[in-house]
């Protein structure tokens, strides 16, 4: 009784959008919602919207321009980094390395700002060692065959190292100020709107589009379900895993670029631990460890909900350390509820169809 | 039950009995422990004749302390590796029992130091049969499970200590001389340290129940088909892996004299990597406490031998990360070879 099999928590998914609307009637357009929203985010979304309307009701300056600007600014460079960890969780890989990735290209920023590089010229080449340090990822885990989180957790230290050995424990803060505050700078001059945010917006629309509207995002979902399955049916798996690391160490490095400008400062311990709050808020937005199973949705909605909740408890004068209980608590019981919710409904209804419920073990046996 | 044989416990790295399957995978083992012994061996002798007050018995009392907590660290986190699952949330638990112990003086200021001691590791062991729990009935990677908990430890003991910190003076000076004295030149915590490494390393080799982790980790379900309690074994696995976790603490407060709710903030990495370059594989079913806790030695010994060498401390964490992404390579390289052995030889097996 006690061993539900694995599989049962992503099953889930499917069944739980055919519950709310039965209508077989229009079956496509049913299909293209379900495409789109996996069903899996509905809860952290739902949890956004509450929270959301919370702190607007019960929390005094929260919805001011101000506080929202502060808001957005503080989330943005999760939620890049976010983006592309959805897409590599979703085929079923980790990117640890992402936060080192930012301080290193943030270090190599403040570098070549000292030694005379134009900012310009420096920013871009932040961006192609950002994508260097995903592609590296990438190759030791595609044509090395190397498992994704124990490569990122050695290049998580060798990229934060280097950041150390190019800065030491110094801090470059010579940044011309008129990119300091570009970074800070509104959108159309609109109060609660840094530009950033609206670039991240941006960005998630492109991702979400991607993911969800394209072939190939249609293929992450297959490889990370079975990859296997997915080379037979002609997709490149081992280069769409090498672009998805490089893509997701190019994000980092924008990030970084960002962080830095947004701050002032280049150091070498910037973002310290931040890719494990990216990881929680990826898994937050219902994407699964298993892979095969998120959305972009979700997932941005995971982000602003750490955000939000952050946020709030801050005006209460709440100390940061009850966020750390709260993520923690609240990643919990986001994984902990689906599966509950499946055992209840298998104790519930044991009758019906679906294979899962009564025999246990035999049915392993046919899975194997 | 458990075929505990009257062999000295010492077997040292051969650990694993008679086991007829994978001898080349065994014989890969061996050498990979061994590399790792050679590669420690190598760093001190080199450091020792570049620079001879490294061995000191300053120095060497240092190796020793410094290596200690780690190494603690590194053989729970291999015994819940092995079953395929991980534990990030060792370095808040850690922190935890640390802070905890430290309180405990603070509160009862007469606390005999053995009633301390068994409460920092009864914390750990509580956050372990949680971490546990939560694992084995959810049936969601401990990845996430134990990336939550992590925050939520630390989060507790944040909120627990309240800006607050312990300092020595709060101690008895018999807690304190725990992490100073030493038993026959090694420092009493190393000492403890060498002991956990091999009552556990016993107990994985020779002990039924401590093959089945490796069984668990190998392949869960065909271990649960035949009649191995998986879910019991995993707590277990969890379970020790918190109390030594607390235990870690406890050496750490007792060394250090000073703990605040920081202690222990990204250990849980080092940690796994220690682990990874000792030769416990991430994929699970593979490697030995020995191989974790000889990785914990390299790990520290890397950093106390960069000053002797005239190495900027800096390049302290990209040498750790090179080394592992070595070390993962490495794994990947015997592997292969073994695979390739195994078809040519394979006449016979398939």
């Amino acid at each position: 009784m006690p061993v539900a099999p694995e599989r049962t928590v992503t099953a889930t998914a499917p069944d739980r959008v055919g519950d709310p609307e039965p209508g077989p009637n229009r079956r496509s357009g049913a299909v293209r919602l379900r495409s789109l929203l996996s069903g899996r985010e509905t809860p952290v979304v739902s949890a956004l919207l509450v929270a959301l309307l919370g702190a607007v009701l019960f929390v005094d300056m929260f919805a001011t321009a101000r506080n929202v600007d502060f808001l957005l600014l503080s989330v943005a460079a999760i939620a890049l980094m976010a983006l592309p960890m959805t897409l590599i969780v979703i085929t079923g890989e980790i990117d640890l390395s992402v936060a080192s990735t930012l301080a290193l290209s943030s270090a190599t920023l403040g570098v070549l700002w000292e030694s005379g590089v134009p900012i310009e010229t420096a920013l871009w080449i932040c961006l192609g060692v950002g994508a260097l340090l995903g592609a590296f990822n990438g190759f030791l885990v595609t044509v090395c065959g190397l498992p994704s989180l124990a490569v990122t957790i050695g290049t998580m230290a060798l990229y934060r190292g280097l950041a150390y050995v190019l800065l030491g424990d110094r801090a470059v803060a010579s940044y011309p100020s008129a990119w300091v505050g570009g970074a800070r700078e509104h959108f159309l001059g609109l109060p609660g709107l840094p530009w950033i945010a609206v670039a991240v917006l941006v960005l998630a629309v492109l991702f979400g589009v991607l993911l969800h509207a394209t072939a190939v995002g249609r293929s992450l979902f297959d490889i990370g379900n079975n990859d296997e399955a997915a080379r037979f049916t002609g997709v490149s798996v081992r280069w769409t895993k090498f672009w998805l690391f490089t893509l997701s160490g190019t994000v980092a490095s924008a990030a970084g670029v960002f962080w830095t400008l947004q701050y002032g400062t280049s150091r070498a311990d910037t973002a310290f631990g931040l890719e494990l709050q990216v990881v929680a808020a990826v898994l937050l937005g219902g994407v699964s460890i298993f892979g095969g199973v998120g959305s972009v949705l979700g997932v941005m909605s995971g982000v602003l909900l750490l955000g939000v909740i952050r946020n709030a408890l801050q005006l209460f004068g709440i100390g940061s350390e009850v966020l750390q209980v709260v993520t923690g608590l609240i990643l919990i019981a986001s994984v902990v509820t689906p599966n509950l919710v499946a055992r209840l409904r298998a104790a519930r209804a044991p009758r019906p169809s679906p294979p899962p419920a009564p025999v246990s073990a035999s049915t392993k046996g046919e899975e194997s | 039950m458990t075929n505990a044989t009257g062999n000295a416990p010492q077997t040292s790295t051969a650990g694993a009995p008679a086991q007829p399957s994978g001898r080349p995978a065994r014989r890969q083992r061996q050498f990979r422990e061994l590399g790792v012994l050679l590669a420690v061996v190598a760093l001190i002798t080199a450091t020792w004749l570049h620079n001879p007050g490294f061995l000191s018995s300053q120095g060497v009392r240092d190796l020793f302390l410094g290596a200690t907590v780690l190494a603690v660290l590194a053989v729970g986190q291999a015994l819940v590796l092995i079953t395929k699952n991980v534990d990030l949330s060792v370095g808040s638990v850690m922190g935890l029992s640390a802070f905890g112990t430290g309180l405990l003086f603070v509160t009862f200021p007469g606390l005999p130091v053995p009633a301390a001691v068994l409460a920092g590791v009864g914390i750990g062991l509580v956050c372990g049969l949680v971490n546990g729990l939560l694992v084995t009935t959810v049936q969601v990677p401990a990845l996430v499970v134990t990336l939550g908990t992590l925050y939520a430890y630390r989060g507790l003991n944040h909120w627990w200590a309240d800006g607050g910190q312990v300092n020595a003076h709060d101690m008895p000076a018999a807690f304190l001389l725990l992490g100073r004295v030493s038993v026959l030149g090694v420092p009493l915590p190393a000492a403890v340290a060498i002991a956990v490494v091999a009552a556990v390393g016993f107990y994985l080799a020779r002990y039924r129940s401590g093959r089945e982790l490796y069984a668990i980790g190998s392949n869960a379900d065909a271990a649960r088909l035949s009649g191995i309690p998986a879910t019991r074994r995993v707590m277990l696995a969890f379970a020790a892996n918190g109390a030594l976790a607390g235990l870690a603490g406890v050496l750490f407060a007792a060394r250090y004299g000073t703990v605040d709710s920081t202690v222990g903030t990204g250990m849980e990495l080092q940690v796994v990597a220690a682990a990874v370059v000792g030769g416990v594989a991430i994929a699970g079913g593979v490697g030995t406490v020995y191989g974790a806790a000889l990785g914990a030695v390299l790990l520290t010994t890397i950093t106390a031998a960069l000053p002797i060498w005239r190495i900027d401390q800096f390049w302290h964490q990209a040498v750790v990360g090179a080394l592992i992404l070595a070390a993962i390579g490495l794994d990947r390289l015997l592997a292969l070879r073994t695979a390739r052995k195994l078809r040519g030889g394979g006449a016979r097996g398939a």
